[in-house]
This record gives structure tokens, C-alpha cells and sequence, in this order.
């Protein structure tokens, strides 16, 4: 039995050395990108990207189907698009105040979704989330149909002009990096640990004395809180807030790109943002109807790779032997 | 008197599941709660733990008044339960399964800043935990490829991990091949020397020699009770068991 333990920590610690590498080469071809790839397409990805993640939080590590996380994502664009435009706050500020204000949301919504279990946590973040659409609609600061134009992206830390393409690159790049990193902490920590539990067997982790709808409502601000930095973030690299962000299909958009690339991984939300977007962009041109594509893939990937590319990939031969096979 | 219960009733809709039930369970002895299918043992035992909510009654723990606790306070303050399905955590490993429970009470369980490394300090714990209940060599599977009987032993070292006061288990033996029964037994025989003990079972025999105390349930409502010499003499037990217990 010891040696057996013994090997396995070995191979652990092999595969630990092997996902590093492939995370190094993964950040210093983000690093590159922006010198063969157009930057604002690359960005998009990255905001995406994080969105999804952090949407994964909760579906992948809690268990939580939210049908409503457009809120977080548009509502953070919405904010950070006013405190920059009507406030004249610097960049970093403003996302500040778009991750808070999307907090503040999550709480809200998390209060009264978190009361119900499946598909009624879900219908409740949806009609939630449909009353805000509402607000955004019909309130004075958002314009309406016309949403927010013409955003200034304005000067990092004072000095670091943003609408150089490349400042603003590194700057999402760097917002992504350091997004992912606290999920990843989050995901790996003693309270991440508690979200599994309660993702594996609710009931048994009340009788184990956790509070459970405590921990769920962490993990759901957390989430939005996250949404929101992603959303923050993409209102400055378009320079505008409008409607698309907090309408359904945007948070239709997001459980199809985590189921796509994989739930309860950390790198398969990444790749499904990355190839929704990748799609939408090339198909944007021609005359073909992208949400056909995009249905037919997504029903594709539920009948035949229910774990989602990353997903399976990490439950290949190659994944288990590389250390990446899932607690899914 | 660890745990007791006086005139227990729960209605669904316009049934009563459970009526008048009373009981009392000692520190350091078995209790076993025991009654065909649809008695209500199950009922009595969700609402014993708070999970559900008694229609009317009292539910006294340690002296404390538990009827309006939450079930997650109740589990905090030494109350813990098993279920009737195997409860674990079956896609994390069977160390993480324990780990799960000792992560509360030494209060690491909202750190969501900290490495996870913080938490292999309760693997010593943990390993001591299994190894108790000869589950060392699955430390590093995970639950969901155990064994039926070994997962409800995983289940009952997991509960134990709490160092709860009161253990109640629901058919803690149930679809159990015999040589786990044996090891079950004596598990439950080990605890009770310092822990109060109450157990749903299905059938009589099982509890002959482990239990100190028989409760029997029907449609709801206390039948009979006493030891179980008491309990297997009397006439209205053997007819409510048969078919199942005469031989």
C-alpha cells in the first residue's frame, strides 16, 4: 500500500510538471497572439473567456444551473460604461465599480434563487435576470435601445494609454490572468472543497453541519463578481454598454460555451469561449446563420461528448496518463 | 436522556405519517427503531434530524430544545445522521470524503484564499478514521468505485469523524452482503460504548444481539417496546412481522 501511494504521488508530481509547461506555453502564445491575431477579436475571446469560467464556478464546483448570468456580465458593462463616461473615473477604477455593482446584483439574486433546487433555481435566475433586462431597458442611464456609446478607454494607473492596441491587450490580458488565478484558487481551496461536497451530495453535507445555502451564496456572488470583471472589461474594449449583454441569450451563450469546452473543468470554458467566438466572428460575413451552427454543435456535443472537448480530453488515455482526468 | 422525543406528528396533506410517537434514547446504548415497510421509521428519523419539520411535538437534545432547529445547527450540535441510500461524496476520494467532515469543526471551511495544501493537516486525522473502520487501502480511490457495503462503511467513518453525541442510522446493514453486516456490528457496537445510538432497521434479527432498546413503529404509531425478548414475545409484533420474521 505505501509503495503503491508512493507511486502515485511520483506520477503526480510528473503530471504537475508537465501542466505547468503546457500552462507556460499556453500564456506566452497569449503573449505573442497579438502580433499575428487582431487584438479586439483576441480580447473579445479573453472577456469571453473569463465569463464562461466564471459562470463554470458555479455550475462545474457548486452544482448551480443559473439561467441568469447576463445580469452580471451587461449589468458590471452598464456600470463601468457610466462611471467612465458620465464620472470620468480612470479605467481601473471603473471596472472596480462594474465587478462590485455585479456583486451587489449577485447577492440580490442569489438570496432568493438559492431558496430553490434544479430547474427552479434556474427559472428564477432567468426571471430575475429578465426584470433587470427590463430596468435597462427603461432606465434613464442606460439609453435605452441605444445603449451606451462612445466609452472612453482612458489612461491605466494615469499613464498607460489605453487605446493603444497593445496597452490594452496586455492590460485584458493581464485582468484575465489574474481572473482565472482566483478561480482556480477558489476551485482549489478549503471552500472549494465544501462547494464539491455540497455539488455531490447536498443533503449529506448538511448532515455533516455546513449551512449549505451560506456556501452556495458565496459561490454565486463569487460568480457574478467575476461575470461582472469579464463585463466590465469588454464595455472598454468596444467602448460601449448596450442591451445584447444582459438579454437571455447572452446567458444562453455562456452555458453553451462551458458545456462546449467542458463543466467543471478549468481550461474547458476557456476553449468553448474561444471557439463560440472564433465562429461567430468568421461566419459573421457570410450570408449562413450562426445560431443554426452553433445549435447543431451544441446538440452534437450533448448526444455524443457529454464531458465537452476539454472535458473528454482530460478523460482520454493521454489526459489520465497526463494527470487531467477530472473529479467529474 | 440524550435525545427524546414527546407526541411526534407529522401530516402530509391529509395523512399522518407519524402519531404520538415518544422517545428516548440513552447515552452508551443502541436504540433501534424498527417496523415494516411504510411504518414511518424513516419519517420519525427526518424529523428527529430536522429534516423535516414536525407537524406538532416537542424534540429535546442534550436538554436543548431542537423542534424549530435547523438541520445543519442540529448536526453542529452533535447530532449526526447516516441515510438510507449510501451517503458519500462519490467523485471525490475517500480521504477527501472524511476530510469533508473534519474540515468544519477545525475551522477550515470558508478559507477560499488558502491553498488546499492548508487541508493535509487533517490527513493524519482522517487516515487514523479509515484505517478504524479497515478502509486504509481505499484511501485513494474515489468513493463512487467502492463497494456498496464498503461505502456505507465509508459513510459511518465519515459521521464518526464528527465525534458526534448522538449517531442515528438509517438501515445501516441494508443490501449488505454477511460479512459486511458482521463488521457493521461491530463498528456500531465499538461506537456506542460512548455515544448514544439510534438505528433504523428492517428487520428484527438483525438488531437481536447489537440493541440494547427496541422501538417497534406501525403505520405510524408506536407498537411496542422494550428489549428484545419483550419485543420478539409479544403477540402483536409477530403479527405485524409476518410473513417476514416467523420462521
Amino acid at each position: 500500500m505505501k509503495t503503491s501511494s508512493m507511486t502515485s504521488t511520483a506520477t503526480t508530481s510528473t503530471a504537475t510538471r508537465i501542466q505547468l509547461l503546457l500552462l507556460g506555453i499556453a500564456l506566452l502564445g497569449l503573449i505573442i497572439a497579438p502580433f499575428t491575431f487582431y487584438p479586439i477579436f483576441l480580447m473579445k475571446v479573453l472577456c469571453f473567456a473569463l465569463f464562461a469560467c466564471a459562470f463554470n464556478l458555479l455550475l462545474g464546483y457548486t452544482g448551480l444551473l443559473s439561467f441568469g448570468h447576463a445580469a452580471f456580465f451587461g449589468g458590471a458593462s452598464y456600470f463601468t460604461a457610466y462611471a467612465v463616461k458620465e464620472w470620468g473615473v480612470p479605467p481601473e477604477i471603473g471596472i472596480l465599480i462594474g465587478v462590485i455593482g455585479a456583486a451587489f446584483l449577485g447577492l440580490i439574486m442569489g438570496i432568493f434563487a438559492i431558496r430553490r433546487q434544479g430547474i427552479y433555481f434556474a427559472m428564477v435566475t432567468l426571471a430575475l435576470a429578465q426584470m433587470f433586462y427590463f430596468f435597462c431597458l427603461q432606465a434613464e442611464f442606460t439609453h435605452g435601445e441605444d445603449g451606451l456609446q462612445g466609452v472612453p478607454r482612458g489612461h491605466l494607473f494615469g499613464f498607460i494609454d489605453l487605446n493603444q492596441p497593445l496597452n490594452m491587450y496586455f492590460f485584458v490580458l493581464g485582468i484575465f490572468v489574474i481572473g482565472i488565478f482566483a478561480i482556480w484558487r477558489i476551485v482549489h481551496s478549503p471552500f472549494g472543497m465544501i462547494l464539491k461536497s455540497i455539488r455531490e451530495n447536498e443533503d449529506r453535507a448538511i448532515s455533516l453541519g455546513y449551512s449549505v445555502s451560506r456556501y452556495k451564496l458565496g459561490a454565486f456572488v463569487m460568480s457574478a463578481a467575476l461575470a461582472g470583471l469579464a463585463g466590465g472589461t469588454k464595455t472598454l474594449v468596444f467602448q460601449f454598454a448596450t442591451l445584447t449583454d444582459v438579454a437571455w441569450q447572452m446567458s444562453g451563450e455562456v452555458i453553451l460555451m462551458t458545456l462546449l469546452g467542458g463543466i467543471g473543468t478549468i481550461f474547458g470554458p476557456i476553449f468553448g469561449a474561444g471557439f463560440v467566438v472564433t465562429l461567430q466572428n468568421y461566419l459573421a460575413a457570410s450570408a449562413f446563420p450562426v445560431t443554426v451552427l452553433t445549435g447543431l454543435i451544441f446538440m452534437i456535443c450533448v448526444l455524443v461528448f457529454r464531458r465537452g472537448i476539454i472535458g473528454e480530453f482530460n478523460a482520454s488515455r493521454l489526459g489520465v496518463r497526463l494527470g487531467l482526468r477530472t473529479k467529474q | 436522556m440524550v435525545l427524546s422525543a414527546r407526541d411526534l406528528r407529522r401530516d402530509f396533506g391529509g395523512f399522518t405519517a407519524v402519531n404520538n410517537v415518544n422517545l428516548d434514547v440513552e447515552h452508551a446504548k443502541v436504540h433501534a427503531l424498527i417496523g415494516p415497510n411504510g411504518a414511518g421509521k424513516t419519517t420519525v428519523f427526518n424529523l428527529l434530524t430536522k429534516f423535516l419539520q414536525p407537524t406538532s411535538g416537542k424534540i429535546t437534545l442534550l436538554g436543548q430544545d431542537i423542534t424549530k432547529t435547523a438541520p445543519a445547527r442540529v448536526a453542529r450540535m452533535g447530532l449526526v445522521r447516516s441515510f438510507q441510500i449510501s451517503a458519500v461524496f462519490p467523485h471525490l476520494t475517500v480521504l477527501e470524503n472524511v476530510r469533508v467532515a473534519l474540515q468544519r469543526p477545525s475551522g477550515l471551511a470558508v478559507q477560499f484564499w488558502r491553498s488546499m495544501n492548508t487541508l493535509d493537516r487533517l490527513n493524519d486525522r482522517a487516515v487514523e478514521l479509515l484505517t478504524s473502520v479497515g478502509l486504509e487501502k481505499d484511501i485513494d480511490s474515489y468513493a463512487a468505485d467502492l463497494s456498496y457495503g464498503r461505502k456505507r462503511v465509508l459513510e459511518i467513518a465519515t459521521t464518526l469523524s464528527l465525534d458526534p453525541k448522538v449517531l442515528l442510522l438509517d438501515e445501516p446493514m441494508a443490501g449488505m452482503g454477511q460479512e459486511d453486516v458482521g463488521r457493521v456490528a461491530e463498528i456500531i457496537r465499538e461506537v456506542a460504548r460512548t455515544r448514544a445510538v439510534l438505528m433504523v432497521e428492517h428487520n428484527l434479527k438483525v438488531v437481536a444481539d447489537l440493541c440494547d432498546h427496541i422501538t417497534v413503529l406501525q403505520r405510524g404509531e408506536i407498537l411496542a417496546e422494550g428489549n428484545y425478548d419483550t419485543v420478539s414475545n409479544d403477540e402483536r409484533v409477530r403479527v405485524a412481522y409476518m410473513g417476514t420474521d416467523d420462521e
